[in-house]
């Protein structure tokens, strides 16, 4: 491989984006079946054997078995040898796995890597035309290229709002003016919720910033929003395990206020690195994980147990995931349109029931609403996520 | 159970004809005491030579084990299909009607894991105008495999004020420390706790559900039912016979479990030995040939892992989810490679997989025989599936085998994030009955004897 590993990744995503499209849900075939090619991998010490040489264009699924005593790779690369179209790694020894991508007509190398080095074992293979529509050819590498830098500039803008709308609340709540800290709480928890799952990819941060009480391991210290939550919303005895609840001193107020901003700048500034970077696959999965937030914690009532302000935390996790969709919607409308028509419609279901729940410039209080109208969010959000977990597939295979 | 099984077996008849005839209702005709007695010898022996073969080969739906022995059946036994494990409160302030209650109990166990009513008369015999002795619901169905595990709470020993409740107190184990709250806890009163508590496992719901209503009725006026929980399709295996199963999430569950055919293993890890708490100040050498039960309600949130992708699902687990292999590479049972690194040096099985983290590598080497079961009460109000697994591990010490564990897996397991637990028991789980004890009269043996008497 010449390049390295992560600048492959972006070149055989772009290429694959170009060279290699995908329609999910390709109806060409006579009886309406996937009509999917499949082909059979040995990738053994010193060979690469593949059960056929060519396969018709539209889905084709490579099952690669390393029947080696190394880890393997198998690649499809194109005519050159060099662009890498699609991959499948990390094949550890007598372990299958498929490789499934939508292929044009054309010629195409294929490799098998053992010990994941050298060149691999290469040998030529031919996707000849079946008729099969297999999507666009194009700006979609633009597209996507745009889209993440896109995405990007939102997260960094979301972590600069945070950051100063976390300093104004901290500054009130030290000083004591709990209306006000109460007043700001869920408005600048929104730019959190938004980026969620860009915080939780920094492992240390999120239980820091964010654990709820239920999650704290025995014998380890409290920190974040929650504790802040619980202190400004504090609960009667029997709601809080039976036990009088002991508020925060103006010292410890002080103390986790600081260090609420202290771990905030810590995230604008990891996100504001030249490190920080995000690929396509990374936007798509965080969309998903925003609505597996909502489906888990907010539509229950769970996350904001003293405040109730899930129905905030409900709607920018939409915005967040809607903004990842947004960027990457020309792709999926390309490729998949019947998947794009189904996020729009269900990202607009889930708008209007959390419309009807506005109040003032927020929303009810999740103790206000009835159970049906839990239940019908619930399953907004349940028909919003099930194809949702299908965007990442649909943008990047 | 491994060793008493074969002791068992050079003795017990040869005659495989007796195997699968012992019906509730053949007998029936035998209802004097004495006569049932006898005949529960008889097919206590038996019993236990079917355990051993049943090991080996695929299990008949008639199969019985023997109820007693060195340890309690329902541990190393294979592991049956279904659950219903039940938790009661003790209601009585009187020691002597707790011992009443477990003789009581210990007498109807003995019968019905033989595939005999709960009472010498049976569901329908008896005083015409009393209730029958047995509620009939198994009535013709054979023993089932059925086995009847009794464990006793912590608050048995001492209340929560620190009461002495039935002059107990002196032989809590220190090894029946109440587990610390682990991060992803959000138990629930209604499923967590109880002094008393009993797994009822066998291949036919019917007769383990059968068998702790039978229980309850006989604790009435004792004990109620705190909660109970009913699962199935077990979720690990605990014979090398037995092919692994899957749990809700669709992969293979206790591929590296304890097994009945590793009894040095087993000795180490799940029987507790009578000087175990010799250091601790107690006295508690009563649990000598007994274990510890961890009982875990942990529900699975269902819905967002069937949107994650395989990708992330084989990541988490840290096995493929066809045959189960470690991601480094093998089959099932390939020992994980843990040092295995692919790309960009990165490990095959992530250090934040299941798999990693509840290695025994990772946990010091500790193990844990597990049996739990999947379970499934229907959906919640937002149409969800209240499904999960309940967790069921036998452990010669849970502060050092199971605690420890657990620590790590709710703070780092990647799964964390897919898992919820709701309830959550712990109980002593004494050894036992000898076999050729006599049972069910006023002087006879009962199970937890040791810590009365």
């Amino acid at each position: 491989m010449p390049a390295p590993r992560t600048r492959a990744v972006v070149a055989a995503t772009a290429l694959l984006a170009t060279l290699v499209a995908c329609t999910p849900n390709d109806t060409s075939t006579p009886d309406g079946t996937s009509g999917a090619a499949t082909l059979t991998v040995d990738s053994s010490a010193d060979a690469c054997v593949l059960s056929g040489d060519t396969a018709p264009s539209g889905n084709v699924v490579f099952e690669v078995t390393n029947s080696g005593d190394e880890v393997t790779e198998f690649y499809l690369l194109a005519e050159d040898g060099l662009q890498i179209l699609s991959e499948v790694e990390n094949i550890g020894p007598g372990i299958t796995r498929d490789l499934v991508l939508v292929a044009r007509p054309g010629s195409y190398q294929t490799a098998c890597k053992p010990g994941m080095v050298g060149e691999g074992i290469r040998a030529d293979f031919t996707v000849t035309d079946s008729g099969a529509q297999v999507g666009p050819t194009g700006a979609v590498a633009d597209q996507l290229e745009v889209a993440t830098t896109n995405y990007v500039a939102y997260v960094k803008d979301q972590t600069e709002q945070l950051l100063t709308a976390t300093e104004a609340f901290a500054a009130s709540y030290t000083a004591g003016d709990d209306d006000a800290a109460r007043a700001a709480y869920a408005p600048t928890r929104v730019h959190w919720e938004r980026i969620e799952p860009v915080a939780e990819s920094f492992g240390d941060l999120d239980p820091r910033m964010d654990l709820r009480e239920a999650d704290v391991e025995a014998g380890a210290e409290w920190t974040g929003w929650h504790l802040l939550e619980k202190d400004l919303w504090a609960p009667v005895a029997a709601d809080n395990g039976g036990a009088e609840y002991v508020p925060l001193t103006p010292e410890q107020r002080s103390t986790y206020a600081a260090q609420l901003v202290a771990d905030t700048q810590e995230l604008y500034d990891r996100v504001h690195s030249d490190e920080f970077t995000l690929t396509a696959d990374q936007i798509g999965n965080g969309a998903k994980s925003l609505l597996d937030e909502v489906a888990t914690g907010k539509v229950t009532g769970e996350e904001e147990a003293w405040s109730h302000t899930d129905l905030w935390d409900f709607q920018a996790n939409v915005d967040g995931a809607k903004v990842g969709y947004a960027g990457l919607r020309d792709v999926v409308a390309a490729k998949d349109a019947d998947l794009a028509a189904t996020l729009d419609e269900r990202f607009e279901q889930v708008q209007a029931l959390l419309d009807a729940q506005r109040v003032g410039d927020g929303f009810a209080l999740y103790t206000d609403l009835t159970e049906d109208e839990i239940k019908a969010l619930a399953a907004s959000v349940d028909a919003l996520g099930e194809p949702l977990s299908r965007l990442t597939s649909a943008v990047v295979l | 159970m491994p060793r008493i099984t074969r002791r068992d077996r050079s003795d017990a008849p040869s005659s495989p004809a007796a195997t699968p005839g012992i019906s509730r209702r053949a007998v029936l005709g035998l209802a004097g005491a004495g006569a049932a007695t006898a005949g529960l010898g008889v097919a206590g022996g038996f019993a236990a030579a079917r355990a051993g073969a049943d090991a080996a080969g695929p299990a008949g739906p008639a199969r019985s084990y023997a109820f007693a022995g060195e340890h309690q059946a329902g541990i190393v036994t294979p592991a049956q299909d279904r659950l219903h494990f039940a938790s009661w409160d003790l209601t009585t302030t009187s020691r002597e009607e707790v011992v009443a209650l477990l003789r009581r109990w210990t007498a109807a166990a003995a019968r019905m894991t033989q595939g005999l009513p709960a009472g010498e008369f049976g569901p329908d015999s008896g005083p015409y105008d009393a209730p029958p002795d047995d509620t009939g619901e198994a009535a013709n169905l054979d023993a089932s495999g059925l086995t009847l595990t009794f464990g006793f709470g912590r608050s048995l020993f001492v209340g929560a004020d620190g009461a002495d409740r039935f002059g107990l107190a002196g032989r809590l184990p220190a090894a029946l420390a109440d587990l610390p709250h682990f991060p992803g806890d959000v138990l629930e009163p209604g499923r967590t706790g109880g002094d008393l508590a009993v797994q009822a496992c066998a291949d036919d719901p019917q007769v383990a559900v059968h068998a702790i209503r039978n229980l309850s009725r006989l604790a009435f006026g004792t004990a109620s039912v705190r909660w109970s929980q009913l699962g199935y399709g077990r979720t690990s295996s605990t014979s090398t016979a037995q092919r692994t199963p899957r749990n809700l999430f669709g992969f293979k569950d206790g591929t590296a479990n304890l097994k009945l055919e590793e009894p040095e293993l087993v000795d180490d890890h799940v029987w507790v030995a009578a000087d175990d708490d010799a250091d601790e100040g107690t006295d508690s050498r009563w649990m000598a040939g007994g274990s510890y039960l961890v009982s875990r309600r942990i529900r699975m949130t269902i819905e967002t892992w069937d949107r994650s992708s395989l990708r992330e699902q084989e990541a988490i687990v840290g096995r493929t989810k066809g045959d189960g292999a470690p991601l480094s590479g093998g089959t099932e049972f390939t020992e994980p490679d843990l040092a295995a690194t692919g790309r960009g040096d990165v490990p095959l099985i992530a250090t934040d997989s299941h798999v990693r983290l509840a290695h025994p590598t990772s946990n010091a080497g500790a193990r844990m025989l597990r049996r739990g079961y999947n379970y499934t009460d229907g959906s919640d109000g937002l149409g969800r599936l209240d499904a999960g697994l309940f967790f069921l591990a036998y452990v010669r010490d849970p502060r050092t085998q199971y605690t420890p564990m657990q620590t790590v897996l709710a703070r780092d397991d990647a799964m964390s994030e897919y898992l919820r637990h709701t309830g959550s028991g712990l109980w002593a789980v004494p050894p036992g009955v000898a076999s050729g004890a006599t049972m069910g009269t006023a002087d006879g043996a009962y199970i937890g004897q040791g810590l009365f008497t």
